[in-house]
């Protein structure tokens, strides 16, 4: 059985709040707006993901130089 | 300047959203506590301004490092339902000018507590609603579904005023 979703409105000019399904507009922006922010997550990891396997490549170069590890991060912590 | 509680909710029940309506347009600036906690694993929770989930941009610094997003909506964070039995978040939210004609900025503290050492989110957000009808009803809205028992929404209004103390009632 699915769940019915309630919201809470509270009415400022009277004080009384009432209780009410969501309406079908309203489960839909939900969707869309979950939707959205997983994609968002989505691209934001893999630009990380991206920038730290760069970081490890550049250090490993370094490295490959003759500088110590210490002066590698140095220059790029 | 005067800060006057305009309405509190506290839930009695699980809740997928929270919305104060009809909100007096005689204040200078809206802030709103809200002290949430989650029913499922989501730890935040979105606004949306007379009943619109659209045009919010905005930039957060988080506990998980600097990020922006120019489509990201101005959030909230709260303890999932994984976190220490009942930690509730503590989010501030300053409006200022919602009666006005131009874009509305929003300016958000959020913190999910957990009473641990792992877990938790930090964050401040700089938001902002570009739409040019003032502010007559604040909604807040979960990422999943709802909000939980004992979730705590107060909607406050500051009046500008050259003198004087804060009235909070």
């Amino acid at each position: 059985m699915t769940e019915t979703l309630t919201k809470v409105i509270v009415d400022c000019s009277t004080g009384e709040s009432t209780i009410v399904p969501l309406t079908a507009e309203e489960i839909a922006q939900r969707e869309t707006d979950r939707l959205a922010w997983e994609a968002q997550e989505a691209d934001r990891k893999a630009a990380e993901e991206t920038k730290a396997n760069l970081k490890a490549s550049a250090n490993a170069k370094l490295l490959a130089l003759g500088l110590t590890e210490a002066e590698v991060n140095a220059l790029t912590a | 300047m005067t800060m006057t509680l305009i309405e509190t909710k506290t839930l009695g029940t699980a809740q997928a959203s929270i919305e104060f309506t009809s909100i007096p347009q005689t204040f200078t600036d809206l802030v709103c506590f809200v002290s949430a906690r989650s029913t499922t694993t989501t730890d935040f929770y979105r606004i949306n301004l007379n009943n619109s989930a659209s045009d919010f941009t905005g930039r957060y610094l988080g506990s998980d490092g600097p990020i922006s997003g120019t489509s990201f909506p101005a959030f909230g964070r709260m303890p999932e339902s994984t976190y220490t039995a009942n930690t509730f978040g503590n989010d501030f939210w300053y409006l200022p000018n919602y009666t006005s004609s131009a874009n509305k900025s929003i300016s958000v503290d959020a913190v999910a507590e957990n009473n641990s050492t792992t877990e938790f989110y930090i964050d401040i957000v700089a938001g902002l609603w570009s739409n040019s009808s003032a502010i007559t009803s604040v909604k807040f809205v979960p990422n999943s579904p709802n909000f939980e028992v004992g979730t705590t929404a107060s909607l406050y209004g500051i009046l500008k005023g050259s003198s004087g103390g804060v009235v909070v009632s």
